[in-house]
């Protein structure tokens, strides 16, 4: 990661609600503990975080409720001004500017969806994905055409007329995305976009969330309490607890080397082959019989695994660049199917 | 054990130390010496004067009251006479309002009532008569199919004909003239003061004491310096009406925006709305539901006014019934008064309705083209041009005809005259029951009370239950009523209201807890209790005079009609609202009904229902300045005295005097209501 290909990136960004704060954070010199928190009756809802997001990867924020996950993203969209901390959006420190500085940044280059979905109920579905153009003082063909646009993209055309309240759940959060891509953002923001929905909904909109982002290749930051959907979804995640971040890896990692108790508790019960790849499990060098196949160290377990039980022999593996570098056979894909511990 | 967890008295306990019995024995020497010292000096203080004589124990010193009365009015007539701002005189200020309403009142009532005329007096010519009664018909009719259904439309069509039929028409016009000038500066008044105190804290903080008192203050105090800015005439009507009915605007808008979720607010600001697009594409939009809610009130609040309007030059309905009133008309004013009635329901609705229209209907409006989407506007303009002509070969279209109407007034006067005559005995029985084994003991405790221990008991009172800053606040006000010289006619105040709230509890608390016991007598309670609100208070009085003549009984009883809706509606939320798990526990534990209801039920809402009692003495205030007209001798009569002799010292100071007691009422009850809550643990 070059220190160009980052976006956004945020450093020892502090938000405390309670009396003074500012001064609370000064008094205990910028890095209060727990107990000081505690005793000042103030409520530390991110403490010290440092987020960085490159370019184009989908960077999930996961946590329990009330871990603050909702509060760092919305310090990193700047709705609320964080305590203390750096933000820098695309090589510009974004603190200390301007309210008329933040409308045009938020106008032109960020877009979010919300968990609730706020849409007016007063708009309907065209005017809706029209709003932020319209705010921005785009005439009504320019932005009702581009309106049009996004909503076919979420497939909802034919529904241009209706009003929020005459959709269903699923179909108003997707007036919420097509919404938020109305203007282009550069950056693209998700709090909890598909938690009020029902699950097979919510599978359908990670699936259609992720064509999306297949043609798109937006930078996403997107927050879920599932982690279900933040393996699917994640190049990385963030995983919260207390306000802290308490580890930041890909979700293989997370599974791998959980940086503590809280860590390995979310991905105990996740069936490893949805995570691992096969590169966790694979054994170095080329197989020393005839290989069935090639894969590449990339691939889910889950994925390929019924192509390599069905196999008689094992499979090679390559990496990124082509290269060959392992193999791995039926019994290590069996191991984790079924939950032994693997030897990695 | 689950005993201990329900048991409100075990709740009560939350003070390490302290026990119930140690709670409750302070309480009751409290209360039951402050009863027993005020009610022997009560009955005493006349003899200890004779005894002692010293006439300053039972009447306060007239020597020592500084003259509140003159100054106000000297002011007055400063600012009247001399005031100016940054070289504007007052008066042409006055004088520039006044145009400013004149002016949409002139085109509305020219619309409605007298058509476009030119000239004055004798030479007057009417060029273009005003919409006729059918035009006027059709675009009610069209309006309530419009915002809802045939239903509607039907409600509203038969509410504007009745108006016709019954020969109220001309004065049902003059009236909605009024209603249609004053709503919209109300609400848009109502609702640019509200965006102000929601944006900005200094207004918000300068505001709400103003909003406080607004509610407080009878409508009849303002009057007054009313009268005296802009003259008597519809202008001073509408002003006042304004003022009345735009505080609950001013809150409800300040409710709404801050009810709006937090998330869409956030997508406001995450879209780059500017301050402005924030709040007039998000925020207010958003907020509209509520808003509208608002509004509705807004309409009620004016149609409330009418009559009281009419005391200050507002014609119209208002003022047949103020006549008819004066004149103990009986048949003319149940007559007029039922037309106000038949015009708030129509208005009632129409708006209630509009205000939850759903988005199905919405959508439905906004689709087709632009003869579909306009039928109706371009129907009522057809049919006004169309009666238009039609009237003039047929007059009977341009103005429904009198030979056609009907009056009511002979039959209501006979009607009234028959239960008079009938059930006289029975109705002189019970009022003379009430008067002599009630009120009158009740009033002869009050008034007896002297001035100097009136002072120290309530001060006592403020100290017990909201600490040293209640004690001095209640003190100043009670103070400053007695250095006004208005004890006693402050303790009538306080007594009729005391007896009508008293009696307005008894009834309304029985009945919310009915009306909160299954759907189907929630259902019927609450469509009585709206009944009740929705009609003007005046309403009340006319049939009670009609009954029982003139006099505090009267009083009384239109009182309690008048302000039982918020004891019925504060009791029935209470008891919706206690923790299902609470009532389970009970059950558990072996309660029978009766002992839920005791023990469990009834604690938990005493919070609840000190909030209704609040509301329900605030309604009983406002509506005992209006029954000064069936002759009670309290401070409302003596403000009506100040309007009827535009005495803008005396009607101020008077009505401050009411202010004050219903602020020193609210604080105590809201403070006991607080410290209650505390106790049960619903309120850190
Ligand atoms: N305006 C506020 N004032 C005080 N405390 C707040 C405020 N907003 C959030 N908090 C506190 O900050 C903490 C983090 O809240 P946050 O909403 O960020 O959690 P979350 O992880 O998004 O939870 P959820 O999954 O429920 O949305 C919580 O303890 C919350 O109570
Ligand atoms: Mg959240």
């Amino acid at each position: 990661m070059t220190q160009s290909s980052i976006l956004l990136e945020c450093r020892d960004l502090w938000k405390i609600y309670g009396h003074a704060p500012e001064t609370f954070l000064k008094a205990h010199g910028g890095a209060p503990r727990a107990e000081d928190l505690r005793a000042a009756q103030m409520i530390g809802a991110v403490q010290a975080a440092n987020v960085q997001i490159a370019r184009g990867e989908i960077f999930v924020i996961m946590g329990l409720s009330g871990s603050g996950k909702s509060t760092l993203v919305r310090c990193l969209s700047r709705l609320i001004q964080p305590t203390a901390g750096e933000l820098i959006f695309d090589g510009e420190e974004i603190l200390g500017k301007t309210d008329k500085q933040l409308i045009e940044i938020r106008r032109k280059r960020m877009g979010m969806v919300f968990q609730h979905f706020a849409l007016l109920p007063h708009l309907t579905v065209l005017q809706n994905a029209a709003f932020p153009l319209e705010v921005q003082g785009m005439d009504r063909a320019t932005r009702e055409a581009r309106a049009r646009e996004v909503i076919e993209l979420v497939g909802l055309k034919g529904r241009e007329n209706y009003y929020p309240a005459q959709l269903s759940g699923g179909q108003q959060q997707r007036v919420g995305i097509a919404r938020s891509l109305a203007v282009e953002p550069d950056l693209w923001f998700l709090d909890e976009p598909f938690s009020a929905l029902d699950p097979l909904i919510r599978r359908e909109m990670q699936d259609e969330f992720l064509r999306l982002q297949g043609m798109l290749k937006k930078t996403i930051v997107f927050i879920t309490h599932d982690f279900d959907e933040a393996i699917r979804l994640a190049d990385r995640i963030a995983v919260m607890h207390d306000g802290r971040i308490v580890q930041i890896a890909t979700p293989e990692e997370l599974v791998l080397n959980p940086a503590d108790d809280y860590v390995a508790e979310f991905t105990r019960y996740i069936p490893r082959a949805k995570v691992l790849t096969l590169g966790a499990i694979m054994r170095p060098g080329a197989a020393a019989e005839d290989a069935a196949g090639e894969l590449s160290v990339r691939d889910r377990i889950e994925t390929v695994a019924d192509r390599i039980e069905r196999a008689d022999g094992p499979f090679n593996l390559r990496d990124d660049a082509g290269a060959l570098i392992g193999h791995v056979r039926r019994q290590e894909v069996i191991d984790v199917l079924v939950g032994r511990s693997i030897g990695a | 054990m689950m005993q201990a967890d329900t048991d409100p008295q075990a709740l009560k306990q939350t003070g390490p130390r302290r026990s119930v019995g140690d709670l409750l024995r302070s309480g009751w020497v409290f209360w039951g010496g402050l009863f027993v010292v005020t009610w022997a000096l009560s009955t005493y203080a006349f003899d200890i004067y004779k005894l002692l004589d010293a006439r300053w124990i039972v009447r306060f010193p007239a020597a020592w009251q500084p003259d509140f009365e003159g100054a106000i009015s000297g002011f007055m007539d400063w600012l009247l006479e001399d005031a100016s701002l940054f070289g504007i005189q007052f008066r042409e200020m006055t004088r520039a309002v006044a145009a400013m309403i004149e002016a949409p009142y002139d085109v509305v009532i020219g619309v409605l009532v007298e058509g476009l005329v030119i000239g004055q007096g004798r030479d007057a010519v009417q060029l273009l008569p005003p919409l006729s009664w059918v035009a006027v018909v059709v675009s009610v009719v069209a309006l309530g199919h419009y915002t809802k259904s045939w239903a509607l439309a039907t409600l509203t069509g038969a509410c504007f004909i009745y108006l016709a039929i019954f020969g109220q028409w001309e004065s049902a016009m003059v009236t909605l003239s009024s209603v249609l000038i004053a709503v919209p500066l109300a609400a848009g008044g109502g609702l640019l003061l509200g965006i102000g105190a929601y944006r900005v804290r200094w207004i918000d903080l300068a505001m709400r004491p103003i909003l406080d008192l607004m509610q407080t203050v009878p409508v009849f105090a303002y009057l007054v310096p009313i009268l005296f800015m802009f003259g008597f005439g519809p202008v001073s009507a509408l002003v006042a009406t304004v003022i009345y009915a735009m505080p609950p605007m001013i809150r409800v808008t300040i409710v709404a925006l801050r009810g709006v979720p937090e998330e869409l607010a956030e997508l406001g600001r995450m879209v780059g709305c500017t301050p402005r697009q924030q709040m007039w594409k998000v925020l207010v939009p958003s907020a509209k539901p509520t808003i509208m809610v608002g509004v509705n009130q807004v309409i009620m609040l004016s149609l409330n006014m009418v009559i009281i309007a009419s005391m200050i030059g507002a014609g119209g309905l208002g003022y047949d019934v103020l006549t008819a009133l004066r004149r103990l008309d009986i048949g003319g004013g149940i007559e007029a008064g039922i037309a106000i009635v038949v015009l708030a329901i129509a208005l009632d609705r129409l708006s209630q309705e509009y205000a939850t229209r759903t988005v199905t209907r919405i959508a439905a409006q906004s689709q087709g083209g632009f003869l579909r989407r306009h039928r109706w506007s371009l129907s009522i303009l057809a049919v006004i041009a169309l009666t238009y002509l039609g009237g003039i070969i047929w007059p009977w279209i341009q103005s429904y005809p009198a030979s056609a109407e009907i009056s009511t007034s002979a039959f209501w006067t006979r009607a009234m005259e028959y239960i008079n005559v009938t059930y006289f005995d029975t109705l002189d029985a019970i009022k003379t029951v009430i008067l002599q084994w009630f009120m009158l003991p009740v009033r002869k405790f009050f008034t007896g009370i002297p001035w100097a221990w009136g002072l120290i008991a309530v001060t006592l009172i403020g100290l017990r239950v909201g600490g040293w800053r209640l004690g001095l606040l209640v003190f100043c006000l009670a103070g400053l009523i007695i250095l006004a010289g208005l004890w006693t006619p402050a303790m009538m105040t306080v007594y009729l209201c005391g007896v009508s709230v008293a009696i307005a509890s008894t009834i309304g608390i029985p009945l919310g807890i009915f009306a909160a016991g299954n759907p189907t007598s929630n259902r019927v309670v609450g469509a009585f209790i709206d009944t009740l609100q929705t009609l003007p208070s005046f309403v009340y009085l006319i049939p009670v005079v009609m009954l029982f003549r003139v006099g505090d009984f009267s009083a009384m009883i239109a009182i309690v009609a008048y302000a039982l809706a918020p004891a019925v509606r504060y009791a029935a939320h209470g008891i919706r609202n206690i923790d299902p798990q609470i009532v389970e526990a009970g059950i558990v534990s072996g309660c029978t009904q009766g002992q839920l209801m005791r023990r469990i039920k009834l604690p938990m809402i005493v919070p609840e229902l000190l909030l209704g009692l609040n509301q329900t003495i605030m309604l009983a205030l406002s509506m005992l300045v209006i029954t000064a007209l069936v002759g009670t001798r309290d401070l409302g009569q003596d403000v009506y005295i100040a309007l009827t002799k535009a005495d803008t010292g005396q009607g101020i100071v008077v009505g401050l005097a009411v202010a004050f007691i219903a602020i020193i009422a609210d604080r105590i009850l809201a403070a006991s209501a607080h410290r209650m809550r505390r106790r049960l643990g619903m309120e850190q």
